[in-house]
């Protein structure tokens, strides 16, 4: 009887601790679709900043994190095929994938105060190329991370069935080893794409923001999540509705990342 | 008979280990035969067996002592493969010597570039001699038929035994002289288990085949010549006939009818 009692109150317990989570996340979500609904239309699709639409911004962190992605994905992905494939356990390889995890976890906005020293003070102001620096380097411990662990998963038969057919160590890990992991790759890749597209602190002293449509990274460049902090911050209807809109559209952007890389990832799990 | 191997008081150690795993082995390996290597695990069948490809050097710190003597294809000259130092000799060497693995491991490609990705490796380019190549070593595999139509599918969507019996393909298409097998049925089901021996049976008539298995049968089954090794040593060597009815040693005795292993 008391057994029964006792796993009665410990399923009701973690019951009611998985809704909260839940809730939390619903409640979220609800206002943010309920207010983004009421402020969202074609108007801000299709006007900038400075005519109250968020066009400059949204295409503009686009391009600050898919430049940062082109930069930080392929030094992750060679430093991690490097930790893998090369160093493995050597002691610099720990260090390395060690000093990699630290990084993953540091706080953003201190990636914002480093950036900001060396790539905003001495060139004498803001800038977009400062932003894209910070998000890549947001990216690079993410992607070695995945890769490392991705590319642990091939198995080790399947580099020594290349060694024995007489390839080089080359051959087999960029034409066997990684494409045997190509999904995992890419599921990382799309992860550490979603988590840097909704990064505010490593902006914010960085590219700061701009009102109007720009290509000049040399110059304060447009983002969507620098916008909504600034305008949820100004004392306006206007403003406020704006950033309520915007952060409808970035929570829906980056929830439809997670879910193609859960469709990408799904057929693996299956076999 | 004709030589294809022969190691001279062959021993090998791995990295961080105090005591040789393979203690001045000396065994022939006749060219156009099956040679069976049998012995309870551990004993370092599988370590003899990858050592003749060199594929140890793929984790540092191994070392090798005495020679492992590679004949031509008239059995004539021979060259120690332990004194390969250049990758390029190495690469050469494994073009010789291909190698089949305990699990089946297709490339994630499909079954057309599996058989050419070898090929293309050895410098073939010509794109014809490369279909006749895959085709050649598919039939070669007793494959051809069940995957004609579907050579450009993924090899990672046939059967185990059809995956292996393409790993066999993959490497009888380099035309190696010597091929080996690393109990190349133990995970597959007994269907797929005859058509590899059966397989193996018709290969000696293009090459050498050296085989670790686990299974007794198996090697009484298709092996002109057996092995048996304990705890790094070659106990004894004879005729396969020989071995399993007439073993001299008490040890091979004891193993063969199973009073040990």
């Amino acid at each position: 009887m008391n057994r029964l009692l006792l796993n009665k109150i410990v399923i009701t317990l973690s019951t009611l601790a998985a809704l909260m989570g839940i809730s939390f996340l619903l409640w979220i979500l609800v206002t943010l679709s309920i207010r983004g609904y009421h402020s969202i239309d074609w108007h801000i699709f299709t006007t900038d900043l400075v005519n109250n639409g968020l066009r400059n911004v949204i295409i503009g962190q686009f391009i600050l994190a898919g430049i940062a992605t082109v930069i930080g994905v392929p030094v992750g992905m060679m430093a991690g095929i490097y930790l893998r494939e090369y160093g493995i356990n050597s002691k610099f390889a720990m260090i390395v994938r060690n000093l990699s995890d630290v990084m993953m976890s540091a706080p953003s906005i201190v990636i914002g105060i480093f950036v900001y020293g060396i790539f905003v003070v001495p060139f004498g102001g803001f800038n977009g190329w400062a932003g894209v620096i910070a998000l890549a380097i947001l990216m690079i411990p993410i992607v070695v991370s995945t890769t490392d662990s991705m590319l642990s998963l091939v198995p080790q038969e399947l580099r020594e069935a290349g060694i024995a057919l007489g390839a080089s160590k080359a051959q087999v890990i960029y034409k066997i080893v990684l494409s045997a992991a190509k999904i995992g790759l890419i599921t990382g890749v799309l992860l550490a794409f979603a988590r840097v597209i909704g990064e505010t602190a490593p902006l914010l002293f960085t590219s700061a923001n701009n009102n109007f449509f720009s290509f000049g990274l040399s110059n304060q460049y447009p983002s969507l999540t620098v916008s909504i902090y600034h305008l949820a911050l100004f004392p306006s209807q206007t403003s406020q509705n704006l950033a309520w809109a915007g952060s409808a559209i970035l929570t829906l952007l980056v929830l439809f990342i997670n879910l193609i890389t859960r469709f990408i990832f799904k057929p693996r799990k299956q076999k | 008979m004709k030589l294809a191997i022969q190691t001279k008081d062959f021993s090998f150690t791995y990295p961080k280990t105090k005591e040789a795993t393979l203690k001045g082995i000396n065994i022939p390996i006749y060219a156009n035969k099956v040679t069976a290597l049998i012995g309870p695990s551990g004993c370092g069948k599988s370590t003899l067996l990858r050592s003749c490809n060199r594929i140890h050097d793929v984790y540092p710190g191994n070392s090798y002592d005495g020679e492992i003597l590679l004949y031509d294809n008239n059995g004539e000259k021979a060259e120690n493969i332990l004194q390969y130092k250049k990758e390029n000799d190495l690469i050469n060497l494994r073009q010789r010597i291909g190698m089949i693995f305990q699990k089946p491991t297709p490339f994630p490609m499909s079954i057309k570039d599996n058989i050419t990705y070898g090929l293309k490796l050895s410098g073939i380019k010509n794109k014809t001699e490369l279909l006749d190549r895959t085709e050649i070593a598919l039939k070669g595999a007793a494959l051809w038929e069940e995957v004609k139509d579907r050579l450009n599918n993924s090899a990672m969507g046939l059967s185990g035994g059809q995956q292996q019996r393409l790993c066999i393909a993959r490497a009888v298409a380099l035309k190696p002289q010597v091929l080996l097998f690393d109990e190349p049925t133990s995970a597959l089901d007994p269907i797929s288990t005859a058509s590899i021996e059966a397989l193996i049976s018709e290969l000696k008539n293009e090459l050498t085949v050296l085989i670790v298995t686990h299974n007794m049968q198996q090697a009484s089954r298709i092996s002109d010549y057996t092995g048996f090794m304990y705890l790094g040593d070659l106990v004894e060597y004879d005729v396969t006939e020989t071995i399993f009815l007439n073993p001299k040693e008490k040890k091979t005795e004891d193993y063969i009818t199973g009073r040990f292993g």
